[in-house]
């Protein structure tokens, strides 16, 4: 396949793998950012083919494992009404939220299916329009465009039983956060290379400037991430923080001007709810005054009101995915890890998703 | 995160493309990519291409791995 | 005299009178005539000499109709292969069908041609059968229940727990075929490929690897859950390690590219026509060349070995060189857009 076979040979990846354990001296902590890649690395064990200098510490972006449990209680609230389908990408199927998962309610006669495209849910709501169909908008800046095209789209074709439960995140906030928060040391941080072919490389020019931070933009096949660290590494030593793009097929600096426009078009900043931090100001993305009429916060905004009353929101007990997710602890350090939670009955997010560093820890680890 | 995979864009009808991966077709919304090609590659995510593959950034990529081994073969 | 056949299934076909008697009659019968089945007595009467295998399966496969297949042939195929990984010939099938009011009966019609079809191929016979109707809605268009009776001969012992280190592993052909074929005809998910499920009865290919190595240690098929779930229920039962190279487990193109496009690893994904042999390493080039000789067996290849190391799990040498665990599949296949 092309642009995916190339980046897969493993005589180079060898090689350059040599050249960065050559260039690597001092011990350094990289993180990578994104759940993407932590599923690359643990699938590819390029962990084992880095030196010891190099640590690496899973990052918050995996858009399952940040979704606030409360988020999702509302998900699984929505799904139990009878004149309701909830359409939802199939990672967030087996995430247990405070009571019950989108699984679990499914089982119950709630009427949930799982697409790969909001394209497939759009298609859904024409083909029942005597139905509520509402889309549950888990992602980034990879997928906001996403669903600002197919809310667009819906306006325009008229389907009016199309609506939206935005959850969408954005990642220079919560970057900014967690730097902030100081609690690991970082000396560079992997980009996430498709939320930078919507974003480009400007808005994450804070990193290196303000916190000293290196931090190369990078692909998901194992030569783009070896090359990355190759790059970071590089950046450390000589101790010049940039933003650089290794991913240059796929990222331009100025990002994807029109998914850009899309965005603006539909969505409005607001704060974000994220597990395992809290409410980051500014890193959400909700759904504007024009549009808001496809916002099911709004449409549904009773529903969510009582089941919100009825039933808080509760952390389960022992489980430390918000610390796995900001770096600030490794799935083994988790007492649950293994035992009480594993991928057949998950505590916490993190061992749901297959981007979920403890999931990748689990299913892929080191013999 | 987002898994974003490059497919080959067979044929444009409006803001939706034929596309094509190791004999796989599906049909996506090229609404976020409205300057792609016939014959274009394009990052696909959740049915949406996303970006167009830059297949000179593609080629120099590669060619840049190429002289850094050659590079770490001199050593 | 006649009673007129309605274009659907109705509640009356399942109830045991005149219409459920046409329906056996005009729609069972004449496709799936042998001695035993002719007899339509309450149970078939046989005999038989030796060890026997029994086993059964269920089959509530959505959509019913797919590219390669349907549940008629999946149905008769899963039952003869879970008998023939225990070594033994099949013999006899039972065959019962709960339908759901409604279903077209020229979809039933080619559903039994189907069973017929893969039947002659396996030269099993279904010897006995039910025929339910429930209502619309309690049911999902068809399920099928096959049970099957087969024959071990003598000096045969193939089991899970029978895997030694230094033996070889050896997988039948590509992985992946079936579980993508069905995804490809799910709502929400549709893309188009000419790959087509590899749903196939593999009782002749086992007779072959049987008789040039009747000391065959393990054999199994990866259905649900796929390869890695295999291979770790032999690694657990024999409480051995197994090591596989990905590079050495063969899988089409096509597969490869809807898996990127749906996030799935192929490992995980069903089959219905494969299976996984684990021989002594002196006997493995030979059930290789035997399982070349077999249509269904055609790109089988050695795709790891057994050892003592790690007991009770599976590692894979990954394309790039290092290693990493295979673990059995979690809960449903789902894909993932992360």
């Amino acid at each position: 396949m092309k642009f995916i076979d190339e980046y897969q040979n493993s005589e180079l990846a060898k090689k350059l793998a040599q050249r960065i354990t050559g260039h690597s001296v001092r011990s350094i902590r990289l993180m990578e950012f994104c759940g993407g890649h932590t599923h690359a690395i643990m699938r590819y064990g390029i962990r084992q083919l880095l030196p010891e200098t190099i640590e690496m510490k899973s990052g918050p972006g995996c858009p399952v494992c940040v979704t606030a449990i409360g988020d999702l209680d509302k998900a699984i609230a929505l799904s139990h009404s009878p004149g309701v389908i909830i359409t939802t990408f199939g990672d967030m199927m087996r995430v247990p939220g405070s009571y019950s998962s989108l699984q679990q309610a499914r089982a119950e006669g709630a009427n949930i299916r799982i697409v790969y495209s909001t394209m497939d849910a759009l298609e859904i709501a024409k083909a029942s329009p005597e139905k509520s169909v509402i889309f549950i908008g888990i992602g980034f800046e990879t997928t906001a465009p996403t669903i600002a095209a197919s809310i667009v789209k819906a306006e325009k074709e008229r389907i009016g039983n199309f609506y939206v439960l935005s959850f969408l995140k954005l990642t220079p906030p919560v970057m900014k956060a967690l730097l902030g928060l100081g609690e690991i040391k970082l000396d560079g941080i992997i980009g996430p290379g498709h939320v930078c072919v919507i974003t480009g490389s400007h808005p994450y020019e804070f990193i290196p400037e303000k916190y000293g931070v290196a931090y190369v933009i990078s692909g998901f096949e194992p030569l783009d991430i070896l090359l990355s660290v190759d790059k970071l590494v590089q950046q450390i030593e000589t101790g010049s923080p940039k933003v650089e793009i290794a991913y240059r097929r796929g990222v331009k600096p100025e990002g994807n001007r029109k998914a850009l426009e899309l965005m603006q078009q539909v969505f409005e900043i607001d704060g974000a709810d994220w597990r395992g931090i809290g409410i980051v100001p500014q890193s959400g993305l909700k759904i504007n005054k024009q549009y808001q009429h496809l916002d099911a916060n709004n449409a549904f905004s009773g529903l969510l009101r009582s089941a919100r009353n009825d039933k808080p929101a509760k952390e389960p007990k022992g489980c430390r995915c918000g610390d796995v997710v900001r770096g600030a602890a490794t799935p083994l350090e988790c007492k649950l890890f293994g035992k009480a939670c594993t991928p057949e009955k998950p505590v916490g997010p993190c061992m749901v998703s297959s981007e979920g560093a403890c999931s990748a820890y689990y299913q892929y680890g080191l013999p | 995160m987002c898994l974003a995979v490059p497919v080959k864009v067979v044929s444009i009808e409006g803001d939706e493309a034929e596309t094509e991966i190791g004999g796989v077709r599906r049909r996506v919304s090229v609404a976020l990519t409205p300057e792609v090609k016939a014959g274009d590659y394009v990052l696909l995510h959740t049915g949406y291409a996303i970006g167009v593959v830059d297949e000179v950034e593609a080629k120099e990529t590669l060619k840049l791995f190429e002289e850094i081994i050659n590079l770490s073969e001199v050593h | 005299m006649e009673q007129a056949m309605n274009d659907t299934i109705l509640l009356a076909h399942g109830s045991g009178g005149k219409l459920s008697h046409a329906l056996v009659e005009t729609k069972f019968l004449p496709l799936l005539a042998n001695p035993l089945l002719d007899k339509l007595d309450d149970s078939a009467i046989f005999e038989a000499n030796g060890r026997l295998s029994f086993t059964t399966d269920s089959y509530v496969v959505d959509p019913i109709f797919f590219p390669g297949g349907d549940i008629g042939k999946l149905a008769v195929c899963g039952t003869v292969n879970d008998l023939s990984m225990s070594g033994a010939k099949p013999l006899y099938l039972s065959l019962s069908v709960i339908i759901e009011e409604g279903l077209l009966i020229a979809d039933l019609e080619r559903i039994v041609q189907s069973i017929k079809a893969a039947a002659d191929e396996a030269q099993v016979d279904i010897i006995t059968g039910d025929t339910k109707v429930v209502n619309q809605g309690q049911a999902d268009k068809l399920f099928i229940n096959t049970s099957g009776i087969g024959i071990i001969p003598a000096g045969i012992d193939i089991s899970g727990a029978n895997a030694k280190a230094g033996d070889r592993v050896i997988l039948s052909g590509t992985i992946g075929d079936h579980g993508i074929a069905i995804m490809s005809q799910r709502e929400g998910l549709r893309f188009e490929t000419l790959l087509e499920s590899d749903c196939a009865p593999l009782n002749k290919l086992v007779a072959q690897m049987v008789e040039a190595c009747p000391n065959t240690h393990c054999l199994r098929d990866p259905t649900r859950g796929g390869l890695a779930t295999t291979l770790n229920e032999f690694a657990q039962q024999s409480n051995v390690g197994i090591v596989v190279e990905e590079d050495k487990i063969p899988v089409k193109e096509g597969v490869r590219a809807a898996c990127e496009l749906l996030g799935l690893d192929p490992i995980h994904v069903a089959n219905e026509g494969k299976l996984v042999a684990i021989v002594e390493p002196d006997d493995a080039n030979e059930v290789l060349a035997q399982m070349k000789q077999n249509c269904y067996g055609r790109d089988a290849a050695i795709i790891g070995e057994v050892t003592d190391d790690y007991p009770g799990r599976v590692i894979m040498k990954t394309r790039l060189g290092p290693s990493r665990i295979i673990d059995m599949l979690s809960g449903e296949l789902l894909p993932r857009i992360c």
